[in-house]
């Protein structure tokens, strides 16, 4: 088809096809971009213009004085600490264990091997909701309850990580390892100094995704942190939101100040996104 | 996969290999502790625990119940009796109609039914729009996949917000004679498509990322051969690109289903299972007898049948896969 659209067309030549499909893309990314503009927006609104009749896109005075106002009648500051303490914390320990652990899994010999790897593979397919309750008992068990580090174990360990890796090293010729195992070099060394190098584009991935991941989730917080200065953005947001039902300007500025590290993070790294997605096809 | 270890050699093992095999447990050590403790006990327990009556606390009360849990959530004896008095068809209806998983199963299996297909075909036709030579693909492509990053607190507050009465959805709709001027959320059908509505919105873009990568791998020769036997554009879509692509739908839509059936944040957030039991979905119900009712057995039960369906999704993904690899 692309091939088709070169032929008829020069590049950079304006047919009827290609004006469609410019509109098209125009009209489906609006669709896409419309709940983010109206959330800033209403943001920008005093609270009984938000809904009016017709409404209207762009407030008659931009508010901006609602983004300083939810500082005040949210912790967001606290929510935000906690959140990245997490995320931070997560990214760092899923990281640097699954490339420890998906090292050996693809580069080394030693009994167990394949009974230890069918346990990771066999609980990929297994969805958190249906063992959070006996880990939510476990974990409270052992001290974990409206805890940080609870939500960093049940977030860091996941078996995902350990396959995302294996599966890049799998890629890395063997022969390397051995040369260097020749050379005289340790297995960390040739971790360190071998795998770790070749493997930034599947690190990369990782690392986005753990952070992303960790930083929206939703469920575990829920569960997990109930004090006040325990709960992330996500929880903490929700939680506004229940208690402020009726506030929908300062609702919508909290949800759009929420975004802002996200959105950072994304508008950045947007390649590694979008090319880890490609390669890996990851979770859903 | 990767191929199997060496033959193992039947005499004891070596000093090297025993050095060996110590250091990749030592590789093992610090991702697989945390791992069977937080991950692998717990599953197993969660088999365990649905066979059992625990309210919490000490674990000497629990109690082993055989099939008890699966009968209250089935509600056997109403359904039973149902079935006997009215006929096996009627037990059905009662079950789905009156029994919460029941219900529950029947609102995730309608919203993923709607769901997966709506995505993959967004996703298609998006990806078939940016995959022709059009400027500024890139600023499209990551416009459509952003809401995949976007926390799902601050979208689904800000959708239930545009799809209130007067909101902007309504009004939009009403230019165009629609005559619907509720909250969507409030009301029993139109609740369950608000959530279809949030999840094809945001699962589009993803799903239109992995198939721009698929349709790079589709051979150019295909679409030479087919225009010298003079297939028209759209014969073109329908018999080169869609069987190119069936392995890239397949794991798209397996991905999909899976991740249909454990929706929780977008229901919780949105609707809270309601209005009355309208999008009550599995996870919430699971979420509800765990935390809310303490009924852990029961809760755990409800897992068992969420894990049963993903474990077949997967399975059948899995075995899939090896069939085209070895094609």
């Amino acid at each position: 088809m692309s091939k088709q659209a070169k032929t008829t067309a020069l590049p950079g030549q304006l047919t009827p096809g290609k004006i469609v499909i410019y509109i098209l893309l125009i009209l489906v990314s609006a669709f896409t971009l419309i709940p983010f503009v109206w959330m800033i927006s209403a943001s920008l609104k005093l609270d009984r213009e938000v809904f009016t009749f017709p409404m209207k896109w762009i407030p008659e005075t931009f508010h901006w004085e609602n983004y300083s106002l939810i500082w005040t009648k949210v912790p967001m500051l606290t929510y935000f600490k906690n959140t990245a303490i997490i995320a931070l914390s997560v990214t760092f320990i899923q990281t640097l264990t699954s490339s420890f652990a998906a090292y050996a899994f693809a580069k080394m010999n030693f009994k167990g091997r394949n009974v230890l790897f069918l346990c990771y593979i066999g609980t990929i397919a297994v969805p958190w909701q249906a063992y959070m309750l006996p880990q939510f008992i476990l974990m409270r068990s052992m001290g974990l309850y409206d805890k940080l580090q609870a939500i960093m174990v049940l977030q860091a360990f996941s078996a995902f990580g350990v396959f995302l890796m294996r599966q890049f090293y799998q890629n890395v010729p063997s022969d390397l390892c051995e040369a260097a195992r020749i050379d005289g070099l340790s297995e960390y060394g040739i971790w360190a100094r071998i795998m770790l190098p070749l493997s930034t584009a599947a690190i990369a991935t990782l690392v986005i995704f753990t952070f992303v991941g960790t930083w929206n989730d939703y469920m575990g917080p829920m569960i997990y942190l109930t004090r006040e200065e325990n709960k992330t953005i996500q929880v903490g947001l929700r939680r506004f939101i229940q208690e402020n039902s009726s506030d929908y300007y300062l609702i919508m500025a909290a949800s759009v100040v929420s975004l802002v590290p996200v959105t950072i993070v994304f508008l950045f790294l947007q390649r590694y996104f979008i090319e880890g997605i490609a390669t890996s096809g990851l979770k859903g | 996969m990767s191929g199997s270890a060496e033959p193992r050699k039947k005499r004891k093992m070596s000093r090297l290999e025993r050095k060996n095999t110590l250091i990749a447990y030592s590789f093992l050590a610090p991702n697989f502790l945390g791992f069977a403790i937080f991950t692998l006990i717990p599953v197993v327990l969660s088999v365990v625990m649905s066979f059992t009556e625990w309210k919490g606390g000490s674990l000497t009360t629990m109690k082993w119940v055989g099939l008890n849990n699966y009968a209250t959530i089935f509600n056997s004896a109403k359904v039973g009796k149902q079935m006997a008095e009215n006929g096996f068809l009627s037990g059905i209806g009662y079950f789905f109609s009156k029994v919460d998983l029941g219900i529950a199963l029947k609102n995730t299996v309608f919203f993923t039914v709607v769901t997966v297909p709506l995505s993959l075909i967004c996703a298609i036709l998006l990806a078939l729009v940016l995959n022709r030579a059009v400027k500024g693909a890139v600023v499209f492509r990551a416009i459509l996949f952003f809401p995949y990053v976007a926390s799902m607190v601050a979208i689904c507050v800000c959708w239930n917000f545009m799809l209130m009465k007067n909101g902007p959805v309504n009004q939009f709709m009403m230019f165009f004679g629609s005559t619907f001027n509720k909250s969507w959320t409030a009301d029993s059908t139109m609740a369950m498509w608000a959530i279809v509505l949030v999840s094809v919105w945001r699962n589009m873009g993803y799903y239109m990322v992995i198939y721009l990568a698929a349709l790079q791998g589709v051979p150019r020769e295909l679409y030479e051969a087919a225009t010298v036997d003079g297939a028209n554009k759209m014969q073109q879509f329908f018999n080169v690109t869609l069987p190119q692509l069936r392995p890239t739908t397949f794991f798209a839509s397996i991905m999909l289903i899976i991740g249909c059936f454990k929706i929780y944040d977008t229901v919780a957030i949105m609707t809270n299972g309601g209005p009355g039991r309208a999008t009550k979905m599995l996870v919430l119900y699971i979420y509800n007898e765990a935390f809310t009712n303490f009924n852990y057995g029961v809760a755990s039960a409800i897992s068992m049948i969420l894990l049963l369906i993903v474990l077949l999704g997967t399975i059948l993904q899995f075995s899939r896969e090896n069939r085209y690899s070895n094609t």
